[in-house]
């Protein structure tokens, strides 16, 4: 039974999806992929032929919104590749089994494909008190480093995973910590974003399949495909921007006519994802479309970096409503009555010093010190 | 009419290039911090109409990133004539590596900031604290370079900006890059208006001719100053005469 793997066409073809859909499937990962016209083939290949990747998809910290995402993919096959194809071998939210069999199931596939499997992580992980995240015993650290030693590599879905996400804010109590903190010497994807979208997921796992190595990654390990330009960078209200036209309030002239959010607090630019070209649900629409600013979900710290609508973090320990100009300003006039002070007294202090200075010869009496 | 004759001397101080320095860098600073503080907090000049007709915000930009590069060569050349200019401005005047600058730090905060000892200062350039202040803020410089072009580089391809992509994921991404950068400008402020205070507050009390020292590059130094300074061996060899 375990001899042979079906491959991902084999799969869908049985479920009933035509030829011509599942090469609409592969072209449109191709583009998203930026795969050039001739990537095409080698994507139909690979889903025609390789079996299927093993993989074991746990959850820990997290709300299960990046699953959520991925089912929600706009192409029927990525449904299908999240529901049947790669994720059933061990997926807590989404498998049938249960207790031990659920357990067994995911042993299996280590003892079966070492070196093969693929471990992806939704959640981040406890290390303050390991007991705050536990599965049949054992804690989310013991897990994901006894899966992750024989892995192929480690896919981190969403900000949990990738940096910490909402566990990880101040003041973090559970010390919650991303994936690439509590394991070392392997191959880490962080698709980030809270949750990441759906195609750029689906985009992940095929490029995995396909070329049988990881995409290319920026400094902080995210896959350059769709990582690599900010929000702001391809955002169609960028125009607005250039040219100074701000929503200044939601409910103002500038918000229905489809100004810029950035006085809105849009994180947009210093946020790095694609949801200007792929957007979500989709393609039908993303937050800045549907005139709320980005809050900056694909970056590490976006909690505490908030508060949301206002761009420039606030700065901890003065209050939620201080930044640093209000910090600054404060700073200045400080300065500024120090400076007053200090011209006061040099004025009472050495005004006659300077009016009686000698008027020939030698200067004021300096030459004993220094 | 009062008026008096002291003996004093005129000295070169300040080198051409190092006038030109400081000019271009109050320029690029000025203009930064302006388009940068408009930059981080928008004003809204104009409603109403659609983005085709103007690009204030965007030539503000340009304006700023311009200014940038300038102030970044600007700094760099300054670095380089820390080690080919006179002594006055080697680098050696700027960081506190002497007991004897330490020395003068502490004297100057004695008779300059809480003026509780009265003395003159006798340094012919910088005197030891003010250098170390300027060290500081070439640290802050550095940082200013760093941060501002490593969030440029996201929209850039030109290797300059490139060099300093690494700052961003160093400090965990954009967020915390902007706003150390926006931090650090406060720092230009402040320092600036002490800065101008202290001018001011020297040329009283000094009547040495600071502030034109920066545009003529010469300063009045009293007589026995001079002597001392070109008899110096011992303390602080500040001179490689």
């Amino acid at each position: 039974m375990e001899n042979k793997q079906p491959s991902f066409y084999e799969e869908a073809k049985s479920d009933g999806i035509s030829r011509k859909d599942f090469l609409k499937f592969c072209a449109s990962m191709a583009v998203l992929l930026g795969i050039e016209n001739s990537g095409v083939g080698q994507i139909v290949k690979a889903l025609e032929t390789k079996p299927r990747l093993p993989v074991i998809w746990f959850h820990f910290q997290e709300c299960t919104c990046c699953s959520e995402s991925f089912i929600r993919a706009s192409h029927p096959i990525v449904a299908n590749i999240v529901l049947d194809k790669i994720s059933l071998d061990y997926q807590e939210t989404l498998m049938a089994a249960s207790g031990a069999a659920a357990e067994d199931a995911y042993k299996a596939v280590m003892a079966k494909y070492p070196g093969e499997y693929i471990v992806m992580v939704e959640g981040s992980i406890p290390t303050e008190n390991e007991a705050y995240c536990c599965i049949g015993g054992r804690s989310a650290k013991q897990i994901l480093e006894e899966a992750a030693k024989n892995a192929k590599a480690v896919v981190a879905w969403g900000n949990c995973a990738s940096a910490g996400c909402v566990q990880a804010a101040s003041p973090n109590p559970t010390g919650a910590q991303p994936v690439h903190k509590v394991i070392s010497g392997k191959p880490i994807i962080n698709v980030q974003g809270c949750p990441p979208i759906a195609d750029v997921m689906a985009g992940i796992v095929v490029h995995l399949l396909t070329f049988d190595r990881i995409p290319q990654l920026d400094a902080l390990n995210r896959p350059k495909a769709f990582y690599s330009r900010r929000v702001h960078d391809t955002c169609y209200r960028r125009a607005n921007f250039d040219a100074g036209l701000f929503v200044e309030s939601f409910d103002d002239e500038g918000a229905k006519r489809g100004y810029c959010l950035y006085k809105m607090g849009c994180k947009g630019p210093v946020t790095y994802n694609s949801c200007g070209i792929i957007k979500w649900n989709d393609g039908i629409s993303y937050p800045i479309q549907s005139g709320h600013p980005c809050i900056g979900c694909s970056e590490a710290g976006f909690w505490d970096n908030g508060p949301f609508y206002q761009h420039l973090p606030g700065i901890e320990g003065f209050g939620i409503e201080t930044t640093a100009d209000k910090i600054g300003l404060g700073l200045g006039v400080a300065t500024a009555a120090g400076i007053a002070a200090h011209a006061i007294v040099t004025n009472v202090r050495k005004h006659k010093e300077i009016t009686n200075a000698p008027e020939t010869a030698t200067t004021i009496d300096n030459s004993k010190e220094s | 009419m009062r008026s008096r004759t002291i003996p004093m001397r005129e000295v070169h101080v300040w080198e051409l290039p190092v006038r030109l320095y400081h000019w271009i860098n109050a320029l690029c600073v000025t203009v930064l911090c302006i388009t940068g503080f408009i930059i981080g907090r928008p004003i809204a000049i104009s409603s109403g109409t659609e983005a085709y007709f103007q690009y204030w915000f965007g030539t503000v930009r340009f304006i700023h990133f311009v200014s940038a590069f300038l102030f970044f060569f600007n700094f760099v050349f300054r670095t380089y004539w820390g080690f080919a200019g006179n002594e006055f401005s080697r680098w050696y005047n700027f960081i506190p590596l002497k007991k004897c600058q330490w020395k003068e730090i502490m004297d100057v905060i004695k008779v300059d900031i809480l003026q509780v000892k009265h003395k003159q200062i006798d340094s012919i350039g910088h005197n030891s604290l003010a250098s170390f202040i300027y060290f500081i803020t070439f640290v802050i410089f550095l940082l200013q370079c760093l941060t501002g072009f490593g969030m440029y580089s996201a929209m850039s391809s030109s290797f300059l900006p490139k060099m300093f992509a690494w700052i961003v994921p160093f400090l965990g991404g954009d967020m915390s890059v902007r706003q150390l950068h926006h931090i650090l400008m406060w720092g230009f402020i402040l320092f600036a208006i002490v800065h101008v205070y202290l001018v001011f507050y020297h040329d009283y009390i000094e009547r040495r001719g600071i502030t034109s020292s920066m545009i003529g590059g010469w300063k009045f130094i009293e007589e026995d100053v001079v002597e001392r300074h070109n008899n110096e061996t011992e303390d602080c060899p500040k001179t490689t005469k």
